[in-house]
């Protein structure tokens, strides 16, 4: 009898749970981009990139600038700018962090492909910059050589 | 409510170039503190830039952007006296809204 009173009361919290999360999820849903979780989540930088919309072909119309040797992993400035025309999305991965996928900047009708932003390399290794043209996926990498890591304390 | 962030924008010709610098501790959840007690994750998922109403930029950022995040970005258009606002949103829920007006 206590076991079946225990396992309703359970029950019953995790159906309020449940609500919370539903509750939850227009707010984020009714953003125009919705949060690639998944993306965010993957450990290595494939899944990241499948991700955000699978497998990507090199072009050379990304100029992508980061430092050849970056001396505090913590902050390290990267600029992307794309040149292909119909660009909507620009994503940056660090291909040895934790979780690969730095950000993902969507583009609207009016603005200039191009941001930069600083984000932290555990150590030296590849960056990707990713750019969805036309629905189709780019992408370009260079590597930082890191002095001094960006996840330690 | 996190502290004010600065932003800078700029006429360029017809563009409009946009600096932000956010204050905002970026912990990734990874970092041990002295005690040896993981510091919990608290980082930017989501920036959203209008200009006047416009919305110019909307970003989704993991825990990787360095520790008080900086952005650039340029729009196309932008006049004297128009408005740029940006805001953010982090995983705990707080948010902050800055917004300048163009000189």
């Amino acid at each position: 009898m206590n076991l079946n009173r225990r396992s309703f009361l359970v029950s019953g919290a995790s159906a309020l749970a449940l609500l919370g999360v539903a509750a939850a999820w227009p707010v984020r849903a009714l953003a125009k981009l919705v949060r690639p979780e998944a993306a965010f989540t993957a450990t290595n930088v494939n899944d990241a990139i499948a991700g955000i919309g699978g497998a990507a072909e090199t072009s050379a119309e990304i100029v992508f600038q980061t430092p050849e040797i970056a001396e505090n992993g913590a902050v390290v400035p990267v600029s992307v700018t794309s040149n292909l025309p119909g660009t909507d999305q620009i994503s940056i991965l660090v291909e040895a962090n934790p979780n690969p996928l730095v950000a993902v900047f969507s583009i609207p009708e009016g603005t200039l492909p191009t941001v930069q932003t600083r984000v932290k390399v555990a150590q030296t290794c590849n960056l990707t910059a990713v750019v969805r043209a036309n629905g189709k996926n780019y992408s370009v990498s260079r590597e930082t050589k890191v002095t001094l890591g960006g996840c330690g304390g | 409510m996190g502290n004010p962030m600065r932003i800078r924008a700029t006429i360029k010709g017809d563009t409009t170039e946009v600096k932000v610098l956010m204050s905002h501790p970026m912990e990734t959840g990874q970092r041990k503190d002295s005690a040896g007690a993981v510091v919990p994750a608290h980082f930017i998922t989501t920036v959203v830039a209008h200009h006047n109403d416009r919305e110019v930029l909307s970003a989704e950022w993991g825990a990787a952007v360095s520790q008080n995040p900086f952005l650039q970005f340029s729009f196309k258009g932008g006049a004297a006296g128009d408005k740029v606002k940006v805001s953010w949103t982090d995983n705990k829920g707080d948010t902050r809204t800055d917004e300048v007006a163009l000189a």
